[in-house]
């Protein structure tokens, strides 16, 4: 079955889409079929939401709208899956700790 | 039989080891091309096939931070966003080795030239993962070192820290390094003796070393009465460490029944997690910059970071550092570019300057004052009016509160003594409310030597007499103007400077909180 779907998720974790959030998330996507890709605007550029190396190098903050669109096989419940998991600030409680 | 070699460095993590020391740059060994796309593809997948499950053996074990880095690490070897260009690189007859090379650094380039602290450290875990590969490809095994030994080499890659076995002792030391690095955090944390920074001098050196961690010295190919007097040194270590920890969860007092203050800096409220309240007497440092690491804070960050802390401290005094920001670390819209920040817009001077992002710290301050016992010190104050100045923003946004109808408390309002003129007449400052001696700039003020400079390290002593002699003037002017002193710096936690910190007429303290038994055992030694 073949599908299209788009949505939008502001990410609220604190440190932005850094190192562990980012592989939560692509390994997220990889577990879809859909293709899947993000943006961090409407107009572009999007990239492989599969790729730690593409979703790393957006560099998004706090505060930042990500773009997700998808296509193929499931691609609506990935979207959901995805955004749940920005929402859920990538099920991490607390920010790094630092030391003193 | 050769002389031994005396070499001085940075302690990074604290301890004593003693073994043969093992290089830790092996000779590049030299990559034989196979001439043709098909082989030198099939090279280059057996490389990353076998990084990745050396990579995947050490995330085994790992957890917190560094579980988090080999995840990362994995992820990237698997991604084929970042193999992809050397598989198409070698198609067009470059060689596994080049084009591995050229694909992996194009993407550690663009860490590198990022702003954000956190997005530059990750250059060092690309670095990492480029070695792993390299070694793979060059058919050079993993690193063997025998137990017990020294690694020693110009720095150390955290991989490499998380592969060797340190259950039978052994150090690191270092020609380059730094303390805050992610491999000397692992070391405090594992109890791995670590020095960095012995300088160029260190080259070349070979054979037995005794590796002195608390004071960040070494000897290399030791005499028979070196090694009796490190053993000495090594077993009153272990002893004070473990004797330490009695004196955790009891009051600071000297050998002559004198009560100290023992409180604790803390650097982001996330630490206090890790600390139990009835430890200590307080938080004698908090500092603000942790916020200022992703740009410029709003007032409701703020005020929910130190509410926090005041919360958790549960009516113990919490003294909150205003920003202390400066062109050596710029914070975007903030610090300014200088050629020499140390001497310039830092601290209170650039909070007075940017008196638009002062105020939302004051308001923050002013408004979580009412959830716990708060003070608020000023950083790097060299003159009168700075006092003056800071007080004065703070009346002002207390009146602005009131009209808003905003609950909120004036704190007592203190100063740092860290900038000579300050503690050369500490008179001058009658209407303070306490003075905290800052004694790592204060020491590196006066004796106008960086500790973070090798090369001029060991002169930056907090127990110059010059430094001593300052302390000792602010505790008495303290005592006749009837106003409290305390220290915050490093020396506070340092046990063998905390004797002439006493000395000097200094009973309250604060150190970080990895310190606080050590100091308190310290503490205990000494008859004031």
């Amino acid at each position: 079955m073949s599908a299209a779907a788009e949505a939008k998720v502001t990410i609220t974790h604190e440190v932005g889409l850094h190192a562990r959030p980012s592989v939560k998330f692509t390994k997220l996507a990889k577990t879809f079929p859909a293709e899947i890709e993000v943006a961090l605007s409407e107009a572009g550029p999007w990239f492989d939401a599969k790729s730690i190396v593409k979703v790393m190098a957006a560099k998004a903050p706090k505060g930042t709208v990500l773009h997700l669109r998808a296509a193929g096989e499931g691609a609506s419940q990935a979207l959901n899956a995805l955004v749940a998991l920005v929402e859920r600030d990538f099920d991490e409680g607390e920010a790094h700790v630092r030391t003193a | 039989m050769s002389e031994p070699r005396r070499l001085t460095g940075i302690p990074a993590s604290p301890g004593y080891a003693e073994g043969p020391l093992v290089p830790l740059e092996r000779e590049q060994a030299e990559y034989l091309a196979r001439g043709n796309p098909r082989e030198e593809a099939e090279a280059l997948r057996v490389a990353l096939a076998h990084a990745t499950a050396r990579i995947g053996t050490l995330s085994l074990t790992a957890s917190g931070e560094s579980a988090a880095m080999l995840e990362f690490q994995l992820a990237m070897l698997e991604d084929e966003a970042l193999t992809g260009p050397a598989f198409a690189a070698i198609e067009d007859g470059v060689s596994a080795y080049d084009a591995w090379v050229a694909a992996i650094d194009a993407e550690i380039v663009g860490y590198e030239v990022s702003g954000d602290d956190y997005f530059r450290a990750r250059a060092a875990d690309l670095k990492d993962i480029r070695e792993q590969v390299l070694r793979a490809l060059t058919g050079e095994g993993a690193a063997e070192a025998p137990p017990g030994a020294i690694l020693f080499g110009e720095d150390i890659a955290p991989t490499r820290f998380l592969e060797t076995d340190w259950s039978k002792g052994g150090g690191i030391a270092l020609i380059a390094g730094s303390t805050a690095s992610h491999v000397a955090m692992l070391a405090r944390s594992h109890g791995v003796p670590m020095v960095v920074g012995l300088g160029h001098a260190a080259v070349g050196i070979d054979g037995l070393a005794l590796l002195d961690a608390e004071l960040g010295r070494m000897v290399v190919q030791p005499t028979e009465a070196d090694r009796e007097a490190f053993r000495r040194s090594s077993q009153d270590f272990g002893a004070r460490r473990a004797n330490a920890q009695n004196y955790l969860a009891r009051p600071a007092v000297t050998r002559n029944g004198e009560p100290v203050r023992v409180q604790v800096n803390i650097a982001d409220p996330s630490d206090v997690e890790l600390i139990d309240i009835a430890t200590c007497d307080g938080v004698g440092l908090m500092r603000t910059e942790f916020l200022f690491g992703k740009g410029l804070p709003e007032e409701e960050t703020q005020y929910q970071a130190y509410r926090k802390v005041l919360e958790w401290a549960s009516g113990k005094p919490v003294t909150i550092r205003t920003v202390d920001a400066g062109g050596d670390k710029p914070v975007p819209g903030f610090t300014v570019e200088e050629s020499n920040p140390f001497l310039g817009l830092r601290g209170i001077r650039l909070s007075l300057a940017r008196p638009e992002i002062f105020r939302l710290q004051v308001r923050a301050l002013l408004r979580a004052a009412v959830h716990g016992n708060l003070k608020v010190m000023f950083p790097m104050i060299s003159v009168p009016v700075e006092y003056v100045q800071a007080a004065a923003l703070f009346a002002e946004e207390a009146g602005s509160l009131a009209r808003e109808g905003v609950p909120h408390e004036m704190p007592p309002l203190g100063i740092m003594v860290e900038v000579p003129s300050v503690a050369i007449a500490p008179e001058a400052f009658p209407d303070v409310a306490f003075f905290s001696i800052g004694s790592n700039d204060l020491t590196q003020y006066v004796l106008a030597a960086a500790r973070d400079n090798a090369n001029v390290a060991h002169l930056n002593d907090v127990r110059h007499w010059s430094v001593l002699r300052l302390i000792e003037t602010v505790v008495s002017v303290g005592k006749e103007l009837g106003i409290p002193v305390s220290l915050c710096g490093d020396a506070g936690g340092d046990p063998a400077a905390i004797p002439a910190l006493l000395e000097a007429g200094l009973r309250d303290l604060s150190v970080v909180p990895a310190q606080l038994a050590v100091a308190k055992a310290a503490i205990a030694e000494v008859s004031v």
